[in-house]
């Protein structure tokens, strides 16, 4: 049996089945992700502390060209098929699977990033101090509350921060991931190595410090349970790097059976490049909003 | 919509975020003096008007193409 309508358009709608379909289908995604959109935007106008700077803007940057390359490839792709010139349209889409892997690569690269960064908070504020002059001498409290004051944009607030309110951030010996306070403690390891940050405006990193497990509070990497900037961060952009992958997929498939499509019925496949060209335009769309809102503003 | 209409779409969108980023990253450099910032300024702005010269051949090249 022939599907219907998969070339010709349908009378009563004036498209073929597959734009209607693919459209639908992108009005339930504008909802899913204005949704999270609006939580990021309600979760931080009504938080008292929002960090910035967490992310790398020449990263994100790249990661920005990569994706409109990308959208740029893909609708060259269908005109070639639009055009007869099928060694073109391999050519372009192959460059496209290209670009999205490289777009995952690094985002693969910013996400390992984080899950080795640590923050760790202490017990009390004598302690607290303690280590911040262990980790940058005289002036620790110093160096470590302006990295804090950086973060947090608190350069125009009369409000003061205890010691033990900011973290002291940096790595772990070895860089694991994912380690809590929880699994250390429960490994029977006593102290950790901590390197911390360079101070603010440097990129000397201190000397690592022996940090004893019974003076921490609390020690959390860059993961979603960090803290609601980590929580929403993650939850949207691994929700578009499934949507990235996705996309690769289908459009590989494209590239791998066009000599097969393109003999059957080249109309219909310039109209299956079309449907998956309108969902990769909307992940690259997505990403034009995500990334001011993440990594500048 | 078709996949031109939407590509014309997204290309103005990528343009107003290039110049906005430029203009960003030019009033940054204009406080921390990093040649970084100014690089990744002009760089944008650059970016933006081949973004429009793109827009303008992209059109010509599929004007037979419908926008539904």
């Amino acid at each position: 049996m022939e599907i219907p309508y998969t070339v010709k358009p349908r009378p009563d709608t004036g498209l073929y089945n597959a734009k209607l379909g693919i459209w639908l289908f992108l009005a339930s995604e504008v909802m899913l992700f204005g949704g999270l959109f609006s939580a990021y935007i309600l979760l931080r106008v009504s938080s008292d502390l929002w960090p910035h700077g967490m992310v790398s803007i020449p990263v994100g940057t790249f990661n920005t060209f990569v994706l409109i390359a990308s959208s740029v490839t893909v609708v060259m792709s269908w005109a070639s098929l639009k055009l007869g010139k099928l060694s073109a349209f391999k050519g372009y889409m192959a460059a496209t699977i290209v670009c999205a892997l490289g777009f995952l690569g690094v985002k693969s690269f910013e996400y390992y990033a984080k899950f080795t960064h640590y923050d760790v908070w202490f017990k009390d504020e004598a302690t607290a101090k303690k280590y911040f002059t262990a980790a940058y001498g005289e002036k620790g409290e110093e160096a470590t509350r302006k990295l804090f004051v950086e973060r947090f944009h608190l350069h125009n607030t009369k409000a003061t921060y205890d010691a033990n309110q900011i973290q002291l951030t940096g790595h772990l010996f070895g860089n694991p991931m994912f380690a809590t306070l929880k699994k250390l403690t429960s490994a029977k390891q006593e102290t950790i190595q901590f390197t911390p940050d360079a101070p603010f405006g440097t990129h000397d990193h201190p000397k690592a410090i022996e940090v004893k497990l019974s003076d921490v509070q609390r020690l959390s990497a860059y993961v979603p349970a960090h803290s609601t900037y980590f929580a929403i961060y993650f939850t949207i952009t691994a929700l578009h790097g499934l949507h990235v992958l996705g996309g690769a997929i289908v459009l590989a498939y494209f590239l791998f059976t066009a000599d097969h499509w393109w003999k059957k019925s080249p109309e219909q496949m310039a109209n299956r490049v079309e449907v998956g060209g309108l969902f990769w335009h909307f992940v690259d769309l997505v990403w034009i909003f995500l990334f001011p809102i993440i990594y500048l503003l | 919509m078709s996949l031109k209409a939407f590509h014309i779409l997204f290309i103005t969108a990528s343009v107003a975020l290039s110049f906005w980023f430029g203009w960003y990253e030019l009033d940054r450099y204009a406080t921390t003096k990093v040649a970084a910032d100014l690089w990744f300024g002009v760089g944008s702005c650059v970016t933006g008007v081949t973004l429009i010269a793109y827009g303008i051949y992209f059109l010509k090249k599929l004007k037979n193409i419908s926008y539904l």
